[in-house]
């Protein structure tokens, strides 16, 4: 945080900014110190911004041309991808974007759990973070109903029967979130409703995300405290700007590839049949974003367990800042946590894999496993790991390792780990 | 930095100032399609044009068509009418257009039926010229459809038509 006080050179804008503090506000945001030694895992958080505006703004868009009917929904759909001017791009932008936007953020929240940002003070960031993502996998999920095709369909059949594992209250829940006795209409359009909304909330999230991000600052790859004032950081303006607007360049060409080559590689081409009530398609997924999920989901031989188990795989990760003990938070410093670190990103990669092939014999014994050791990582490893593990020393600042000089950072650059961040 | 090093462009203008040239083409090639989207589509423009059977309007007669969702008045002159408007002088006009030119066949007026004032749709047999007569705001329109009182700026506009064959007309 910028520890003067900020006064407007012109007098329109002192007179403003007494009234309002927009420019104090864009001053703090200017100015606002940041780590000098974030690398480009620290990028993503920009990126996706980048992404919630971009869905909302082709999402308003195709607001414009969708009718949410289910006997008009599809054609609709297709009135958009062939006779609207650019519809077929507007879509596609659309469509490829959600699943950019899940690709940031697991990369946002896997470069959390490396570097230990969930951990104190940053517990509220994390959190907010996680409402996020659980508000993202909503919205998500009801967006890719609205085309209403038979993925989209049966797809919102499925997650909507989850609910129906509640004792005694499920079938009247399901009822419920359907309007029906079955996904029709009604819930065609109390999903359109709600999928415009529920953007609208994140972006809310993401304003208060960041605002608990400015109240202590970033977190940064060996993970210490910056001492102030101090050569540890730099203005966020221009250095970070010009470093997240790079990161962003080279993310929009992958963005770009999906959208003008393959774009539609990461859907279901079940989705270009119009929804039937009465046929199921022989195999159904979800988007790949949330199978590892829905792997969890299906490894468990009883419904309602199963669902809870769903849920708990996401909601172990809120109380994440308080199951690792730790107090150490950059795992460049953590040698035994390293390894387990990519044991949870192999676990999750494979949760992801199964999730998409049928489950039945060595695909549902591997599901079993990997959701077994999933939430061994959270609830056994993690907790006794912080206490027992032996961390490799910490430099005393960000900008000690690199001048050198004391006995520590000696310690610390014989590091091979440490040599490598750097 | 010397003042005579600030006045010449050095590499780093020259990227910025080329940064900058293609940022502005790459912002304004993704800007296009989020405005072009709300132009008309290719589904509109399919129904750009109407074709319709006059066979049964009898002289004197008006009907009304829907031509790209807005009203057409197709009507069959008598000869009074046709006469009154071709017997105007053009300096009493607001809107001065012969009616030889409105009204390549004489017996029939082709026009859109919407007010050049604001918009609305005028009525039939009305007004002190005996033709149309716009409730809106009190125009009133000769059997010609040009403007001869009230606050419509123009005459009533005469779409691009013609006659496939005697009993039909192409609008569009």
């Amino acid at each position: 945080m910028s520890d003067h006080e900020y006064t407007p050179k012109s007098k329109v804008g002192k007179w403003f900014n007494d009234r309002l503090p927009l420019l104090t506000l864009a001053n703090h945001l200017t100015d606002y110190p940041t780590p000098k030694n974030l690398n480009y895992w620290w990028t993503f958080g920009g990126i996706l911004t980048f992404c919630l505006i971009t869905q909302i703004i082709t999402g308003i868009v195709l607001g414009m041309h969708y009718v949410a009917h289910a006997d008009l929904a599809f054609q609709s759909v297709e009135h958009i991808m062939r006779d609207v001017n650019y519809g077929w791009l507007i879509r596609y932008v659309h469509a490829n974007g959600a699943s950019m936007f899940f690709l940031a953020v697991y990369i946002h929240i896997f470069r959390s759990l490396y570097y230990g940002s969930y951990k104190s003070p940053r517990e509220v960031i994390w959190i907010i973070g996680m409402l996020i993502y659980f508000l993202m996998m909503a919205t998500a999920f009801m967006g890719y109903v609205l085309p209403w095709g038979q993925m989209s369909f049966w797809g919102a059949t499925v997650i909507t029967n989850l609910f129906s594992a509640i004792p005694l209250v499920g079938e009247s829940i399901t009822n419920w979130l359907w309007g029906g006795y079955s996904v029709d209409n009604p819930t065609l359009t109390r999903f359109f409703s709600l999928h415009y909304l529920f953007p609208f909330l994140i972006l809310g999230l993401v304003v208060l995300h960041i605002w608990a991000l400015h109240v202590p600052g970033n977190n940064n790859p060996i993970g210490i405290d910056i001492k102030k004032p101090s050569k540890d950081t730099v203005p966020f303006h221009p250095y970070i700007v010009i470093k997240d607007a790079f990161a962003l360049l080279i993310f929009l060409l992958i963005f770009a590839f999906f959208v003008f080559f393959s774009p539609n590689i990461l859907g279901h081409a079940d989705n270009y049949i119009e929804a039937n009530p009465l046929v199921t398609p022989a195999h159904i997924v979800p988007e790949w974003y949330l199978l590892p999920f829905y792997a969890i989901l299906r490894s468990v031989p009883d419904k309602l367990l199963g669902v809870i188990a769903m849920f708990a795989a996401i909601f172990v990760l809120v109380i994440l800042p308080w199951l690792d003990t730790s107090k150490v938070r950059s795992t460049v410093f953590r040698p035994i946590y390293k390894q387990f670190y990519w044991f949870l990103v192999a676990d999750v990669l494979i949760l992801g894999y199964v999730g998409a092939m049928p489950a039945e014999g060595l695909y549902l014994l591997i599901a079993r496993v990997a959701t077994a050791y999933y939430f061994a990582h959270f609830l056994i490893i993690l907790p006794f790991l912080g206490l027992k593990e032996k961390t490799t020393p910490l430099p005393l600042s960000i900008t000690e390792p690199v001048l050198g000089g004391s006995a520590d950072m000696v310690m610390a650059r014989n590091n091979s780990d440490f040599k490598e961040k750097l | 930095m010397s003042d005579s090093e600030k006045k010449k462009p050095n590499r780093r203008d020259f990227i910025v100032t080329a940064t900058t040239a293609a940022g502005a083409v790459g912002v304004g090639a993704v800007v296009w399609p989020l405005v072009d989207q709300m132009n008309p589509d290719a589904s509109v423009k399919a129904l750009a044009s109407t074709e319709v059977d006059i066979s049964a309007v009898e002289p004197g007669q008006s009907i009304t068509v829907l031509w790209r969702g807005k009203p057409v008045f197709i009507k069959r002159r008598t000869q009074d009418e046709i006469d009154s408007a071709r017997a105007v002088d053009l300096s009493e006009l607001k809107h001065p257009e012969k009616d030889e030119d409105r009204a390549k066949n004489p017996e029939w007026l082709v026009m859109l039926g919407v007010c050049t004032h604001l918009g609305c749709v005028p009525l039939n047999d009305k007004g002190d010229y005996g033709a149309w007569f716009c409730p809106c705001h009190g125009s009133h329109y000769d059997t010609s459809g040009r403007i001869r009182k009230g606050p419509a700026p123009t005459n009533m506009e005469v779409p691009k038509y013609e006659f496939v064959n005697s009993n039909t007309i192409k609008i569009g």
